[in-house]
C-alpha cells in the first residue's frame, strides 16, 4: 500500500484544565487557557505515522479547522511525524458555533482534492464530546466507516481489517479502500515529540484555506441559548469504618 | 399550491387516523410546508437479536417529551423478541419491522438507507435513537446525508426544538435552539426513566426496504461480547467499579464477589483498563460508558475529570480509598478512607447481615 492518509487535528481546551464558565452564560472561558491537540485526534496522527512507518501510508495530510492559533496544533502533528498541513482559518466567534456537520464538508472537500485514501480522525473532540465528525465526513464521500477503532490491520493493497470497540465487546469488519476510521483510546499510545522533530516540524509547509475557499457554507446550524455549570452534588460525609458504611447505604436503602 | 398538498395529506391522514382532529391539528399547526408535514417522530429501537436493550425505553420516554406521534423501527437480521417488547409499550403509535441477514452487525453503511428510505415516505420531523455504539455510528451519518445537525447525547428536552446536553466531559451543561427542520438526536439513557412495559398492542407493519442491501466494501466478520452473569453496565441499578487501586486484575475478584452479592455490574476507570486489569468495555467514563446507578462504590479510584464525567450522576457515590485528598472524595456521598485491601474482605464478609432481603 501507499496510501495519502488525512488526519484532523482539532485544538481543543486542554484535557488536564478545570474549565470555567463564561459570566455571560454563552460558552467557556478559552482566553489564556491552555489548548492542546484533541487527544483523539494525537492517536490518529499516531496511527497514520506508524502507517507511513510500515510503508503503508506514502504521505501524510494534517488538517485542522479553526482560528489561527490552530497551526499550533498542527506544529504539534507535524513535529510527531506528518508531511504537510492545511489550516482552515475560522474566527473565534463562527468557531463557537461551528459543528461536525460543517466541518465534516470542510474534510470531505480536501480528502477528494487531495486524492487521499484514507481520513482518519479521533472518535471524538473532548470539548463539544459530538462524536460525529468521522460518520458525516464517510457519508459525504460516499466511503464505509470504521469508526472507535481499537486496531487497524492491512490484508492486501485496498483491503484493510479493523477491529471497533463496540458495546459489551469488540467487532472486526473488513473495508476497501477508500475509508474513513475514527481512532478510539485503544487504537496506540501517541509518542512524544522530540526536540530534532519539532524544530524540523517547522519547516514543514502550512497551507491556508477558508471554509469558502472550499465552496462551504458555514452559516450556524444551531444557537447557544445557554452554557451552565451542571447541579453541584452536596458534600457527603466521611465515615469511619465498614460498619458504619453498611448501616447508612441499609438506611438509605441502597443495598 | 404547497397549501393544497398539505391540506390533501391531512385529508387522507384524517380519514386513516383514529387520533381526534383536535389532536392531529395541534400536532400540524407549527408547521411551515417546507417539505415537512406535520411533527412526527421516527425512533429506531436499540436491540440485540435477543431483546429490546433498555435503551430503548428511556429512548421513548424522551420521544414523548417531543409530544408527536411515535413510530418505531425495528431493524436487524432477527427483530421477533425485540418487536414483541415494543409491541407492548403504550404511546406508540406504529411499529415498522425490517428484518434482513444484509443488517448483520447493524452496518451504518446500510442502516442509513433503510431510514432514508422510511423517511423519504414519511417526511419525519424527529429522528431519534439512544445513544449506543449502533445509535452513534449511522445517526450523524444519516444526519450528514440531510445536511442536518446531530443534536448527541441529549439528556434534556425543553421543547421540540430546544435540547439540553453536556459538554466538556459533563462540566458544563449547553442548551441549544437547533435551526434544522428536522432534528437527528441520540438520547443519552441515563438522563430518562425507562417507559413501563405495558399492555398496549401495537399495530406492527413489515417496511419492505429495497435499500437494505449489504454494501460491496464492507464485509462483517465477527463480534467478540464478553460474556457476563451479572447485569448490563449501563442498565445496572448498582455498580462496583475499581481503578488503579486494585493493583492487579487477579484483585478485581474480590469486587465480582460483591457485586454478585448486590446483582450489580462491574465497572473500571480507565487507569485499570489501560493497566490490563479487566476489558475496556467495563470502562466507566467520557471515553467509555456513562452511568448513572442507584448505587455507584468507587474503589480504589481517584476521581478524574475524565472518569467522573461516566458516573457523576449517580443517586448514591461511594467512594473508599487510601488517599483522603483523592479528588472523588468531593462527589461521594459517603467516603471512607481505608486500604482497600483491607475494607473490601470486610465488606464481603459483613454484607450479607445488611443487605435486604
Amino acid at each position: 500500500m501507499s496510501l495519502k492518509i488525512l488526519v484532523g487535528c482539532k485544538r481543543v481546551i486542554d484535557y488536564a484544565v478545570k474549565i470555567r464558565i463564561r459570566p455571560d452564560n454563552k460558552g467557556v472561558v478559552t482566553q489564556g487557557v491552555k489548548h492542546s491537540l484533541n487527544p483523539f485526534d494525537e492517536i490518529a496522527v499516531e496511527e497514520a505515522v506508524r502507517m507511513k512507518e510500515k510503508k503503508m501510508a506514502k504521505e501524510i495530510l494534517a488538517v485542522s479547522i479553526g482560528p489561527q492559533a490552530s497551526q499550533d496544533t498542527l506544529r504539534t502533528a507535524l513535529a510527531m511525524g506528518c508531511d504537510k498541513a492545511l489550516h482552515v482559518n475560522v474566527d473565534e466567534k463562527s468557531a463557537e458555533t461551528l459543528l461536525p456537520v460543517q466541518v465534516s464538508k470542510i474534510l470531505a472537500k480536501i480528502a477528494e482534492q487531495e486524492k487521499v485514501e484514507m481520513v482518519i480522525l479521533g472518535k471524538q473532540a473532548i470539548d463539544d464530546d459530538c462524536n460525529a465528525t468521522a460518520q458525516m465526513t464517510a457519508a459525504h464521500l460516499n466511503w464505509p466507516q470504521a469508526t472507535n477503532a481499537s486496531k487497524i490491520e492491512s490484508k492486501d493493497d485496498k483491503t484493510v481489517l479493523v477491529t471497533r470497540e463496540i458495546d459489551g465487546g469488540l467487532e472486526e469488519i473488513e473495508y476497501k479502500l477508500p475509508i474513513v476510521i475514527s481512532a478510539d483510546l485503544r487504537l496506540n499510545e501517541p509518542r512524544y515529540a522530540t526536540l530534532p522533530n519539532i524544530m524540523k516540524a517547522k519547516k514543514k509547509p502550512i497551507d491556508k484555506k477558508t471554509p469558502s475557499d472550499l465552496g462551504v457554507d458555514i452559516t450556524p446550524k444551531m444557537e447557544i441559548l445557554s452554557v451552565q455549570e451542571p447541579a453541584k452534588r452536596e458534600a457527603g460525609t466521611k465515615v469511619a469504618d465498614v460498619d458504619e458504611l453498611l448501616t447508612k447505604l441499609k438506611e438509605a436503602g441502597r443495598i | 399550491m404547497m397549501i393544497k398538498r398539505c391540506s390533501v395529506i391531512l385529508a387522507n391522514q384524517l380519514a386513516k387516523s383514529n387520533s381526534s382532529s383536535a389532536n392531529l391539528l395541534k400536532n400540524i399547526q407549527p408547521l411551515s410546508c417546507n417539505g415537512i408535514r406535520w411533527n412526527s417522530t421516527l425512533l429506531i429501537a436499540d436491540h440485540t437479536e435477543e431483546t429490546l436493550s433498555p435503551l430503548t425505553l428511556k429512548t421513548i420516554t424522551a420521544a414523548k417529551q417531543l409530544g408527536n406521534p411515535i413510530t418505531c423501527m425495528v431493524a436487524g437480521p432477527k427483530i421477533g423478541p425485540a418487536v414483541d417488547a415494543l409491541k407492548t409499550v403504550d404511546g406508540i403509535e406504529k411499529i415498522l419491522t425490517i428484518e434482513s441477514d444484509s443488517l448483520k452487525g447493524w452496518l451504518p453503511e446500510v442502516m442509513v438507507n433503510v431510514v432514508m428510505e422510511a423517511h423519504k415516505k414519511n417526511n419525519y420531523s424527529h429522528i431519534l435513537t439512544g445513544a449506543s455504539s449502533v445509535g452513534k455510528n449511522f445517526l450523524p451519518r444519516l444526519a450528514a446525508l440531510l445536511d442536518v445537525s446531530l443534536i448527541s447525547e441529549i439528556i434534556g428536552i425543553k421543547s421540540p426544538d430546544t435540547f439540553v446536553r453536556t459538554i466538556y466531559a459533563g462540566n458544563a451543561l449547553m442548551e441549544l435552539k437547533a435551526l434544522d427542520a428536522i432534528k437527528l438526536i441520540t438520547v443519552r439513557g441515563t438522563a430518562f426513566d425507562a417507559t413501563p412495559i405495558g399492555s398496549a398492542d401495537c399495530p406492527v407493519e413489515a417496511f419492505a426496504a429495497e435499500s437494505a442491501t449489504a454494501p460491496a466494501n464492507v464485509k462483517w466478520i465477527k463480534s467478540e461480547l464478553t460474556k457476563s452473569e451479572r447485569p448490563e453496565l449501563t442498565a445496572a441499578n448498582r455498580v462496583i467499579a475499581g481503578g488503579r487501586g486494585m493493583k492487579s486484575g487477579e484483585n478485581f475478584k474480590m469486587l465480582f464477589d460483591l457485586a454478585d452479592k448486590l446483582n450489580a455490574a462491574v465497572g473500571a476507570s480507565r487507569a485499570a483498563v489501560d493497566a490490563g486489569f479487566v476489558p475496556n468495555d467495563l470502562q466507566v467514563g467520557q471515553t467509555g460508558k456513562i452511568v448513572a446507578p442507584e448505587l455507584y462504590v468507587a474503589i480504589g479510584i481517584s476521581g478524574a475529570i475524565q472518569h467522573l464525567a461516566g458516573m457523576k450522576d449517580s443517586k448514591t457515590i461511594v467512594a473508599i480509598n487510601k488517599d483522603p485528598d483523592a479528588p472523588i472524595f468531593q462527589v461521594a456521598d459517603l467516603g471512607l478512607v481505608a486500604d482497600l485491601f483491607q475494607a473490601v474482605p470486610e465488606i464481603n464478609e459483613k454484607i450479607d447481615k445488611y443487605i435486604s432481603k
